[in-house]
């Protein structure tokens, strides 16, 4: 037991891998903000085209969502990263990571989009044309405000999966919670960081995954 | 009623979606102030003209004038500034979920008009007063009753001061008891001269207050007039059979 809590949950080395582990965290959460707001810029805007009347709109934004919803984002990773260079395209850990992430995540998030706004009914943004109000308009004010209502959990649980999936940059030595407590693990011979760092997880994530489930059960009820 | 000169004037009007052939050759005018009933069968084409006069389905052919101007003409992209002229009250109301009732009524004045919003707001509590609801303008519109809807989906589009209102079945959707106060706000609306196009099914309400009544069938306009001569008197085969079979329903 002694020799259990000394392996996974030494203080001392916890408290020794601290700062490392607390770099490592800011690297993440920064990494996430870039992501997950080009993600959701980036899904809406290729939802919208997915639903454009515009055919070669709706079907290059349907190809993309497609492809990079059906590639590992660890393939994609690894060729921006180390397959680029190839083509004579040298990018920085995190911008790689960044693009990666961003052709993964966007696609997801699009598809998410996609479903809330194809769920609003069409009386609605018939009601709104009606009365002299723009296509624009009428999906900022009356469309989309319903849409991400609708689904908000899909959202909300996309933003969870990206959080989890940051931890993949390690593999590109990017500075990030992951790589640094593993970091950690090998000055210290010890496995209490990753321990550490997976609590770390935990405590950003456990509240959001809390009101996701909290929120499915409220739509259930109504 | 001698109208005194034309709002509404549908001119060789032809729709066809893909193969089908859902409106010929429709000719219909509507006089300023005047409140044209339009009843027929299910399937006969009148939605579909009604949303051909503010453009929400594109005419195949033929013209359709608003207030003196070709609405057919207009080019795609300037139609929001023709439909701010032409109200339209929709069966399901469609009223947005996520807005208190005085937003519902807000919204297109200060985003389509241009109004500000202290003037838009004054106009919306005017008009909710004179649809009865003026108590329910902090409101969602999910806790108000259909027919609270439906009058409330009126005064949004009155609020933008429509040449013309277009109603499509706006009672079909409402419990019975309901009905009485929708119907109410239309005639008082019609006492004040709005110029009004409604396809409905309330034949005692047509006998009441239309100027004229317009039956369809088949994408055609097939008779017209006078309701107590249409109801009373009428001249096609078709339409003798409609009455028949809408009375029947109704003593049913
Ligand atoms: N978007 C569309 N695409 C294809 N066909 C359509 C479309 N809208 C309407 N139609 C067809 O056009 C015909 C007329 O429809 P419309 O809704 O105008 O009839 P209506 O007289 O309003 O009937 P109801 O009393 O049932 O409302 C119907 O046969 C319908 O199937
Ligand atoms: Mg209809």
């Amino acid at each position: 037991m002694e020799a259990f809590l000394d392996t996974f949950f030494n203080i001392d080395i916890m408290l020794q891998a601290l700062p490392l582990l607390l770099k490592g965290a800011v690297v993440t959460l920064k990494l996430c903000a870039v992501v997950i707001v080009l993600g959701l810029c980036g899904g809406l805007m290729l939802a919208l085209g997915a639903l454009s009347p515009r055919r070669w709109l709706r079907w290059s934004s349907i190809v993309y969502i497609d492809l990079f919803r059906a590639v590992p984002p660890l393939v994609l990773l690894v060729f921006v990263y180390s397959g680029l260079p190839f083509a004579g395209i040298r990018l920085s850990p995190f911008v790689a990571v960044v693009i990666a992430f961003f052709l993964n995540n966007s696609a997801y998030f699009a598809e998410v989009f996609r479903a809330g706004i194809t769920s609003v009914p069409k009386g609605q943004s018939e009601a709104a044309r009606a009365t002299g109000l723009s296509p624009v308009q009428c999906m900022g004010y009356i469309v989309l405000p319903q849409a991400v209502r609708n689904v908000l959990p899909d959202l909300l649980s996309n933003t969870v999966e990206v959080v989890k999936l940051t931890s993949l940059a390690s593999v590109v030595s990017l500075s990030e919670l992951l790589y640094s407590a593993n970091m950690a693990r090998s000055v210290t011979y010890n496995s209490s960081p990753l321990v550490m760092a997976a609590i770390l997880y935990l405590a950003v994530l456990w509240p959001l995954v809390r009101v996701i489930s909290r929120y499915q059960r409220g739509l259930a009820v109504n | 009623m001698t109208a005194s000169r034309t709002m509404l004037e549908i001119h060789a009007l032809e729709k066809r979606f893909d193969q089908t052939e859902v409106l010929k050759n429709i000719d219909l005018k509507v006089g300023e102030g005047e409140l044209v009933f339009v009843i027929g069968p299910s399937g006969s084409g009148k939605s579909t003209m009604l949303r051909c006069c503010n453009r929400l389905e594109e005419p195949t052919s033929g013209a359709i004038m608003i207030d003196r101007e070709r609405i057919t003409d207009i080019p795609r992209r300037d139609l929001d500034r023709m439909r701010l002229k032409v109200g339209m009250v929709f069966q399901g109301f469609h009223l947005y979920p996520h807005m208190s009732v005085l937003k519902n009524v807000m919204l297109a004045q200060v985003k389509a008009l241009g109004r500000s919003k202290p003037e838009a707001q004054a106009r919306a509590l005017d008009m909710l007063d004179q649809v009865g609801l003026k108590h329910k303008a902090d409101a969602k519109p999910a806790e108000l009753s259909g027919g609270q809807q439906q009058r409330v989906a009126i005064a949004r589009a009155l609020a933008l001061d429509p040449k013309v209102m277009l109603f499509d079945e706006p009672t079909s959707a409402l419990d019975p008891e309901l009905v009485g106060s929708v119907l109410k706000v239309m005639k008082e609306l019609r006492e004040k001269g709005m110029t009004m196009l409604v396809v409905s099914h309330e034949m005692a309400f047509a006998r009441e207050a239309a100027d004229r009544v317009v039956f369809m069938d088949g994408g055609y306009v097939i008779e017209q007039g006078p309701p107590d001569e249409l109801f009373g008197n009428p001249k096609s085969d078709r339409l003798k059979a409609f009455l028949s079979r809408v009375s029947g329903n109704e003593a049913a």
